[in-house]
């Protein structure tokens, strides 16, 4: 049995254990804070805001640097999480000045946060090389202090995201309808883009900066292609985020290759079957009336003459 | 509660002096509407004339450079009794990637206001919504799928499941099926009946004339009408229902010859 002794190696690591605890905690939440954010269409809302992140590792890198912090990068994950959390407030304010699109905000955030991140990383005495760790993840480095920063903001944005699910839902799904319904429009898309900001800083260490957004988008993007309602693609996604990133993590055990890029990989590769075998599968289950006009109950709105 | 008239309660709908910008143009200019409780007022006007921006102001949705709101007695904002107003707009909003049932479009209708989660019996609600305009056998189904007079049926459901007392409709004749229509006209019939309010925006009365007590018109962003419906049908032309407005208005238009709206069968 040494596939089961293989097992049994990698679930006693302690490293690993960590690295796996983390890895269901973001695999879990991710999605639920992307289907809101699929629903808004702002899909690439999680790659602006981890684009503004390494402005704020490289601004946290900045600070440690001048308080003469060791290490140095000790406040690159509150500096990231203070960084997403402004841009996500500056982008839905944007927003809802109605000034500048959505994409156009998002860009803006693209390309400040990465030229943010290069410049400071400079100034504080570091090189580029410092910032690849953040932006392609290295949850071989995830420590009992970053497991517990990662546990309970995880446990906080899911919290959040299915207590207010029902309302959260609404604002996603029609936000006139909302704004005339008496809602906090403005303040429910804040606690969205919130959310979306402290996820990325989460999974930074798991996926990296760069792949953040995939983890939020592309299960939710599966899910949707193979149940029809906002409930069961959130529950969905949710469960295929943490088995894409259990496995992807376990098979980084034995093979020497990036888990972040293998984690997301899968969940591509995941929705590439999806999409293969859905109208194979749609023709197996056609709804609740099959063979049937779907408006049977529509009289016609002219006179016609009967046909024979 | 600050009550004007000593008998009757606060009117279901008080604006004064609405002022609405969109885009640097002027769409209303110090509009007066007030709508008494059991009342069931048609809005109409052209297209362009802002029917549609005055109710979205009404609701908060369009903001308003200038001018008071008061719906049901309470200040537009938190003073509102959200769970009492329904609204059902044109269409259903194109909507995103993740497909939404009719059921969890319906149950969305229970929040609003301070009230952020729904009640414990949000989903019996939501059926019985469903229920009343035709629709509960589609309760699971997605509403990207159904056809759009489906999917205003659904938004009516969404609507009436906080069994609102002041029920606004935004063109609910505008290139619908005639299901839908009928549900529209027995909707606005039963809320009349139990003494809701109801504010409509029509292009012409329609199926809808003898439940109109009043109509106000709209041009170019100004009140230029308010009186019995044009043209009215059955006992509503009565004197009874000669409703005059408190507030100083331009003088209303000989009917007939300055509207241009096709309120003539």
């Amino acid at each position: 049995m040494t596939w089961f002794e293989t097992l049994g190696a990698m679930l006693s690591s302690p490293l690993m254990q960590r690295a796996l605890i983390a890895a269901v905690l973001v695999g879990a939440a991710a999605p639920v804070v992307g289907t809101f954010l699929v629903q808004r269409r702002l899909a690439l809302m999680g790659d602006g805001l981890g684009h503004v992140a390494l402005t704020g590792v490289a601004l946290g890198w900045l600070v440690g640097t001048w308080a003469g912090l060791v290490p140095q990068d000790t406040l690159a994950i509150p500096g990231a999480v203070v960084a997403a959390l402004i841009g996500s407030v500056a982008i839905e304010w944007v927003r809802a000045r109605g000034r500048t699109s959505g994409d156009l905000a998002l860009a803006l955030m693209f390309y400040g946060g990465i030229a943010g991140g290069v410049l400071l990383i400079k100034l504080a005495g570091g090189t580029n090389a410092n910032l690849v760790s953040y932006l392609f993840g290295s949850i071989s480095t995830v420590s009992t202090g970053d497991l517990w920063w990662t546990a309970g903001l995880a446990v906080g944005v899911l919290l959040v995201g299915l207590g207010l699910r029902h309302v959260l839902f609404a604002v996603s799904h029609d936000e006139e309808f909302a704004r005339g319904s008496g809602l906090p429009v403005t303040a429910l898309n804040m606690v969205v883009a919130a959310m979306s900001a402290l996820t990325v800083t989460i999974a930074m260490r798991v996926v990296g900066l760069l792949l953040v957004s995939a983890l939020m988008i592309v299960p939710v993007a599966v899910a949707q292609l193979v149940v029809g309602s906002f409930a069961r693609v959130m529950a969905l996604a949710s469960a295929i985020g943490v088995t894409v990133s259990v496995v992807g993590l376990s098979i980084t055990y034995w093979e020497d290759i990036p888990p972040g890029a293998t984690i997301v990989l899968l969940a591509i590769g995941l929705y590439a079957v999806a999409a293969v075998t859905r109208p194979l599968l749609a023709r197996g289950r056609t709804g609740d009336a099959p063979h049937h006009d779907p408006h049977p109950e529509l009289p016609d709105d002219v006179e016609l003459p009967a046909a024979r | 509660m600050l009550v004007t008239d000593t008998t009757a309660p606060e009117p279901a709908v008080l604006a004064t002096g609405v002022d609405v910008v969109l885009g640097g143009h002027q769409i209303l200019s110090g509009v007066d509407l007030r709508v008494e409780r059991g009342e069931v007022v048609a809005l109409l006007g052209a297209n362009g004339s802002g029917k549609s921006t005055l109710v979205r102001a009404l609701l908060g949705i369009a903001p308003r450079t200038a001018g008071d709101v008061r719906l049901l007695g309470g200040a537009l904002g938190n003073g509102v009794p959200w769970e009492r107003v329904g609204y059902v707009p044109q269409r259903l909003p194109a909507g995103g990637g993740v497909p939404a049932t009719a059921l969890e479009v319906v149950m969305s209708g229970l929040v609003h206001g301070r009230t952020l989660r729904p009640p414990r019996d949000a989903r019996k609600r939501a059926l019985a919504a469903l229920e009343e305009v035709g629709m509960a056998r589609h309760a699971r189904r997605s509403v990207l799928q159904m056809s759009g007079g489906q999917q205003q049926r659904v938004l009516i459901a969404r609507a009436l499941v906080r069994e609102p007392d002041l029920l606004v409709l935004d063109e609910p004749t505008s290139g619908i099926d005639l299901p839908t229509q009928e549900t529209f006209v027995a909707t606005v019939r039963r809320l009349h009946e139990r003494g809701g309010t109801v504010l409509v925006i029509l292009h012409e009365l329609g199926s809808f004339a003898g439940l109109i007590d009043r109509a106000v018109a709209l041009r170019h962003g100004r009140v230029v009408y308010d009186g019995p419906p044009p043209n009215p049908r059955g006992e509503h032309g009565g004197p009874e229902h000669d409703h005059t407005h408190p507030h100083a208005d331009p003088p209303p238009p000989d009917p007939g010859t300055g509207l241009s709206m096709e309120v003539l069968p």
